[in-house]
């Protein structure tokens, strides 16, 4: 059996939204080059809905997949929604990552979440600092 | 495809494959067994013992068959860890680069009370013999230190590190799974007492090794059982595992010389390549090092995400970054040399054996630096290296 499925080696092999957005409205960045995986999401916002995400990633292959679903799943989804995105429904969409990898999906939720964070920040919107992991984290370094 | 993994595995050698499957079906007795049929795979047995004896530079006696480097290694250790506690010496000598055959027994005795020097390995990888002299105590009852490492190649002053330990009375094994078949071994002229080697790194079968132990020096067991290998290692003998190793040895010691050459051309011309891709360093010394060894570190990039794109261009080649060992630390061999988490993580192994060619060194040169490039394109860190807010290692 391959180490990914072939929905991972797709988003790996074809990565969906790389790139920055220079004038963004939201960026959030995550991970630590220490435990060799860093995710820096990139947010476009008009009117309460995303109308464009794109990732750079450093690391391994599913870190690269896992970024590029996310954008996928967030983008033309207004705000609420997007808060609503878990690293489980990542994996879903992925059919599934080994364990030892589920890391790289807990980073793609964080990089989405501290990206909003960013947005309603620079915003002055109010929001409850409960809804956001502790980002920038190193999730993979507190998996072992 | 393009194999430029033999630090791994290797393929079998065809010959080793044939006298395997002859053993297999013509000496398939148990040497233990009295009857012609059982005395025949005996005398296989025996041939292959003296054969392998031959090779190294020791006498038949010193040589015992087992499953492996792994076992060679644990079996050597704890021997001497076994010896060396009859006269309370519980202090070992060794490097912070060993296999983790190694390395983690080394770690589960000191746990039982043992206590271990681990010698730095430098920027380059390799320790010196004065510093294994310095190293020594009254109550040191082993050194043990690879022959030439497996992530970076580099090769060990192995003769100079046995005379020290011979004139300290102290002694010496060597992990040589790695340079067995593919640099000299002579373990009297090389002061070695204990030396473990295991068959698939050198084109012969999984699962099979040998473990050289000098007359003089008790060997105990690891596992008990019936009394093969004169009461050293219990189980029926895999009498065809270790003809076809054998075979591959003979066949790879026959042609050292020449594979040496031809291959440590290729690696230079590998080497060369590489080098050129920006903000890239070598790993490890860069001549004392096994004739197919490669090991490079590319800054801004994660090694797993460059094997899974080299295995798409028909590369087989590995990494010691975390992600692909499972764990959370970059690999052990890349932080004894001083290479940050940061760059170990980015970290790519060719090692070439005499089957490759040039146009294979050609067609790694072609994409290595094509993919290095694509991923330092959405790489965070590279973005921040390209842009001065994070400071170029490499």
């Amino acid at each position: 059996m391959a180490l990914y499925s072939e929905k991972v080696m797709d988003h790996f092999l074809h990565p969906r939204n790389v790139g920055v957005i220079e004038d963004a409205d939201g960026v959030g960045e995550v991970g630590n080059a220490k435990c060799g995986d860093i995710m820096k999401i990139f947010l476009k916002i008009d009117n309460g809905i995303v109308t464009d995400a794109k990732f750079s990633t450093f690391g391994c292959g599913s870190a690269i997949a896992s970024s590029s679903m996310a954008t996928e799943m967030i983008k033309g989804q207004p705000i609420e929604k997007v808060m609503e995105l878990t690293n489980k429904a990542v994996v879903e969409a992925l059919d599934g990552l080994p364990a030892y990898k589920l890391h790289c999906s807990v980073l793609a939720e964080e990089a989405v979440k501290a990206a909003l964070k960013d947005y309603f920040d620079k915003n002055n919107i109010p929001y409850d600092p409960a809804q956001f992991p502790d980002a920038p984290s190193c999730a993979s370094c507190e998996m072992h | 495809m393009i194999y430029a993994d033999n630090a791994a595995t290797t393929k079998m050698s065809p010959r080793a494959l044939q006298v395997m499957l002859d053993v297999a079906q013509n000496a398939w007795g148990n040497p233990s067994s009295l009857y012609e049929l059982g005395q025949a795979a005996q005398e296989t047995l025996m041939d292959a013992r003296s054969r392998m004896a031959r090779i190294l530079g020791a006498e038949a006696k010193e040589i015992y068959f087992t499953s492996g480097g792994s076992e060679g290694d644990n079996q050597a250790i704890r021997s001497c860890v076994r010896l060396g506690a009859a006269k309370n010496k519980r202090h070992i000598v060794s490097t912070a680069f060993e296999h983790h055959a190694v390395l983690h027994t080394l770690k589960r005795l000191e746990k039982e009370g043992c206590e271990i020097t681990y010698l730095p390995v430098h920027e380059n990888g390799i320790v010196t013999a004065e510093e294994v002299k310095a190293a020594i105590r009254p109550d040191t009852c082993l050194v043990t230190i690879m022959f030439a490492n497996n992530e970076i190649g580099t090769i060990q002053p192995i003769q100079e590190i046995g005379a020290v330990c011979r004139a300290a009375k102290v002694p010496f094994h060597t992990d040589a799974v790695q340079a067995a078949g593919h640099i000299r071994i002579d373990v009297k002229e090389m002061n070695i007492d204990l030396l473990s080697l295991s068959a698939h790194k050198f084109h012969g079968p999984r699962g099979v090794g040998a473990l050289y132990c000098r007359t003089g020096l008790p060997l105990y067991p690891l596992i008990e059982g019936g009394a093969q290998e004169r009461n050293r290692r219990a189980g029926t003998e895999n009498v065809a595992g270790i003809c076809a190793m054998v075979t591959a040895l003979e066949e790879m010691v026959a042609n050292l010389d020449k594979n040496g050459a031809y291959v440590s051309a290729l690696r230079d011309r590998l080497i060369e390549g590489l080098s050129h891709i920006p903000h890239s360093a070598l790993n490890g010394d860069r001549t004392r090092r096994l004739p197919g060894n490669v090991n490079f570190c590319f800054e801004g990039i994660e090694g797993e995400s460059l094997l899974l794109l080299l295995d798409q261009a028909g590369i087989c080649a590995s990494s010691g970054s975390a992600c692909t060992s499972g764990s959370l630390d970059p690999s052990h061999v890349l932080l004894a040399i001083g290479r940050p988490h940061e760059v170990a993580h980015g970290s790519l192994r060719l090692t070439l054996s005499e089957e490759n060619t040039e146009a294979d060194v050609d067609e790694i040169l072609k994409e290595v630096p094509r993919i290095v490039e694509y991923l330092r394109g959405f790489s965070p860190i590279w973005q921040d290296l390209v842009s001065g807010r994070r400071a170029h290692m490499l």
